[in-house]
């Protein structure tokens, strides 16, 4: 697509990936066509003053779990990579190019093709195929696959296609039907419970695949202090592997499941405090190299219900960049390291040219007022769900303009 | 006896709707020491009531009590139902089994359909931990859990309570409270509701509170919350005052716990045996039912002088009035209490 005109955002502070400038960008035909202090207006190009708030690139969402534009939008979200866990799953070329094309033009969504058939870990599904289709990755599902055999021969697959495999991280074995993380908390709510090792076990086993497959294993979510520890050991020995996170997992310990409120309930269940320490550590020094928003709306039949019954997920989307942002606040990150979490890494593992403010990627760019204060109310919520355990929460950061391939998205 | 112990209550507490500010009863969790000494003392007088040959009261006469049970019951329902029917109450069952529940209504819409109909009160048994708080959150009435999930068993909690108190103070000893007792409750704790509201409720009575399973049958964290557990049953019963067992839960296990109920007994079976290595004169006590030859033998689970087997059953319908009694207080107009 051609535009005839382009568009200069000016005074603004562009996040780039060694640091923040004080500059402008300049995009046209969908790209960004300069960016950096010195870079110029032309004299018939549409003017945007920035106001001396953040240019970031588009955050790129590693694996959702719904297609919600207005959810995404709302948190400066222009690609999402979305699971195969729909209905029907996305184990099929033509389910996955009919997804590829789903959210244009304002949203790319990226889909990860199901590594098996239907899901159910047992029969390798046409990943060749659907990677020609618009497959990004592929991706295990909501479980792990619990033969060996099946995840080394994915591996392998996925290797010689260069495609990312993202894996869900939990011995099917030990958690069962947990709801909870086996400790205190759960002993006292009565809750069916695992063992947070669970984790560890199935990351131990996946990064052995990884080292014999020479295949790229992301690992969606990473929550405990014992697979952290494994990631950074793997990393260190120069696995190709790479970890993800959410919000959840870094703000929350499972002290949030008290009084059983299901908007809690999540998948891995969260965690003891120590791990949730674990993870902040693990993103500040670098073990994290995702925080994505596991996007997952779900209505009151879904969780109204007494706790273990209810589904796992949290509707993610809209408080991803501010939760991210606290962070930023707390020193555990600076400003680049947390686009690089939230847009730069992800584009990279998805092979997209997006996440980095550089001229000839992708115009897909977001201004933040960093400081906007706002309370995050479920009752407001841009998502087709508000199942959001941050309801209530005071927060700061705001996007406040985006744009997708140069083109401004209106609110 | 009833009118000095009403004394010794209007002298011990706090008045009216201070001394119990709670619209429900769902967890010993809840309760302040205070709360649960009320509620204790506040039974005695049913408990001579239910040794009259009239056992009848109008306390409740013209309310209307819904049992809600999702789950299926024998005792707690018929001691509940004894309870409300004592106190002149009418009392309405509601069987999971015969309910629309089968029918795909979720447990909200049937919450708030009982809702409807205007009980006075509305006791919950479910099979998932935290269903009776749900419910409570949705109706207009006093809600009361009579075992929810591996969560709460509370008036069992209570009657347990009531009838050490009163096996103790038939021996002629003070039992006003349970400090420097030590109680052993041994079997399925990962599994038992029973264990967790008894482990709150002793514990707030001063007692101290040792844990006996299998490791795959001891939740995590429990030295957390206070107790102490023990894998060896021998080592846990050394010095125990009261001995409390649990059965095993098969309906809730999911896979193999432990490899046979002979081997089960053999380690952790109350035999007459083992019972010499509690304190001398120890006390026996099961929620019931019991599995006789698995978790107790029969001749610890039927000795007349220690085991407080069926007085448990027996203080659970003065319990059950008494909380029924209490929380109703308000709907009743009762000074102090509206």
């Amino acid at each position: 697509m051609k535009h005839a005109q382009a568009t200069t955002i000016t005074n603004g502070r562009l996040v780039m990936p060694d640091g923040e400038v004080t500059g402008a960008l300049r995009m046209s035909d969908g790209l960004i066509e300069a960016v950096g202090p010195d870079v110029a207006a032309h004299s018939d190009d549409q003017m945007i003053d920035a106001k001396a708030q953040l240019i970031v690139p588009g955050l790129v969402d590693l694996g959702v779990f719904a297609v919600d534009k207005p959810a995404f939008h709302f948190g400066g979200i222009t690609r999402a990579a979305l699971m195969p866990d729909q209905s029907p799953p996305l184990d099929l070329p033509s389910r996955v190019s009919y997804i590829a094309k789903s959210g244009k033009p304002d949203l790319w969504v990226h889909p990860l093709a199901a590594a098996t058939a239907g899901l159910a870990g047992q029969q390798l599904a046409e990943i060749g195929l659907m990677k020609e289709a618009g497959a990004r990755g592929v991706a295990t599902g909501r479980h792990w696959i619990a033969d060996s055999g099946v995840m080394l021969r994915l591996m392998q697959y996925a290797a010689m296609l260069d495609l990312v495999v993202v894996s869900h991280s939990e011995d099917a074995g030990l958690t069962g039907d947990a709801a909870a993380t086996a400790g205190e908390m759960a002993t006292r709510l009565g809750l069916p419970s695992a063992p947070a090792q669970a984790e560890a076990l199935a990351i131990a086993r996946d990064i052995a695949l990884a080292e014999m497959s020479g295949a790229r294993l992301h690992l969606r979510q990473v929550t405990t202090k014992d697979g952290l520890a494994l990631v950074r050991a793997a990393k260190a020995r120069g696995v190709p592997v790479t970890a993800g996170v959410t919000p959840a997992h870094f703000m929350l310990s499972d002290l949030a499941t008290g009084e059983f409120r299901t908007f809690a309930r999540l998948s891995p269940p969260l965690r003891s405090e120590d791990d949730r320490k674990a993870v902040v550590a693990a993103i500040g020094e670098g073990t994290i190299d995702v925080i994505s928003s596991g996007h997952d709306p779900l209505g009151a039949e879904d969780k109204r219900l007494p706790f273990a019954d209810a589904l796992a997920g949290m509707a993610g989307a809209e408080t991803l960049l501010a939760m991210t942002l606290t962070l930023v606040r707390d020193d555990v990150i600076d400003l680049s390291r947390a686009l690089d979490l939230l847009s730069r890494n992800p584009a990279q593992l998805l092979g997209v040219n997006a996440g980095k403010l550089e001229a000839g990627r992708e115009a897909d760019i977001g201004l933040i007022d960093q400081e906007k204060p706002w309370i995050v109310d479920r009752r407001k919520m841009n998502s087709t769900a508000d199942n959001t355990p941050f309801d209530g929460q005071p927060t700061q950061g705001r996007v406040t303009a985006l744009f997708k391939g140069g083109q401004p998205i209106a609110d | 006896m009833t009118s000095t112990e009403n004394k010794s209550l209007t002298d011990r507490y706090q008045a009216g709707a201070l001394a119990f500010p709670h619209r429900d009863l769902l967890g010993v969790s809840q309760l302040e020491r205070h709360e649960i000494l009320y509620l204790l003392d506040s039974a005695e007088p049913w408990v001579e009531l239910n040794r009259q040959s009239s056992k009848r009261s109008d306390t409740l006469a013209g309310l209307t009590i819904i049992n809600a049970f999702f789950e299926n019951s024998t005792r707690t329902l018929l001691s509940f139902e004894i309870a409300g029917k004592r106190l002149g109450a009418d009392v309405v069952n509601m069987h999971a089994a015969q309910s629309s529940v089968k029918k795909g209504e979720t447990l909200i819409d049937t919450a708030i359909t009982l809702n409807a109909m205007r009980p006075d009160a509305i006791v919950i048994r479910h099979a998932s931990s935290g269903a009776t708080q749900l419910i409570a959150d949705k109706v207009d009435c006093p809600v009361l859990n009579a075992g929810d999930g591996q969560h709460e068993h509370p008036t069992q909690a209570l009657l347990d309570a009531l009838a050490l108190r009163h096996a103790l103070r038939e021996r002629g000893e003070k039992a006003d409270d349970f400090t420097g007792l030590t109680i052993t409750i041994c079997g399925d704790i990962l599994h038992s509701r029973v264990a967790r509201s008894n482990i709150l409720c002793l514990q707030a009575l001063g007692a101290s509170v040792r844990l006996c399973a299998p490791p795959a049958l001891m939740p995590d964290g429990v030295e957390a919350i206070g107790t102490q557990p023990f894998y060896n049953f021998d080592e846990a019963l050394a010095g125990s005052d009261v001995v409390m067992m649990l059965r095993l839960q098969n309906e809730r296990m999911q896979g193999q716990f432990i490899p046979s109920a002979r081997e089960y007994h053999h380690l952790y079976g109350l035999t007459m045996e083992r019972l010499q290595r509690a304190a001398p004169d120890a006390l026996v006590m099961h929620p019931g039912p019991m599995n006789r030859g698995v978790e107790i033998d029969s001749e610890v689970a039927d000795m007349l002088d220690r085991s407080i087997i069926t007085r448990q059953v027996e203080m659970g319908v003065a319990i059950r009035m008494t909380c029924l009694d209490i929380l109703t207080r308000k709907a009743r107009g009762m000074e102090g209490w509206s």
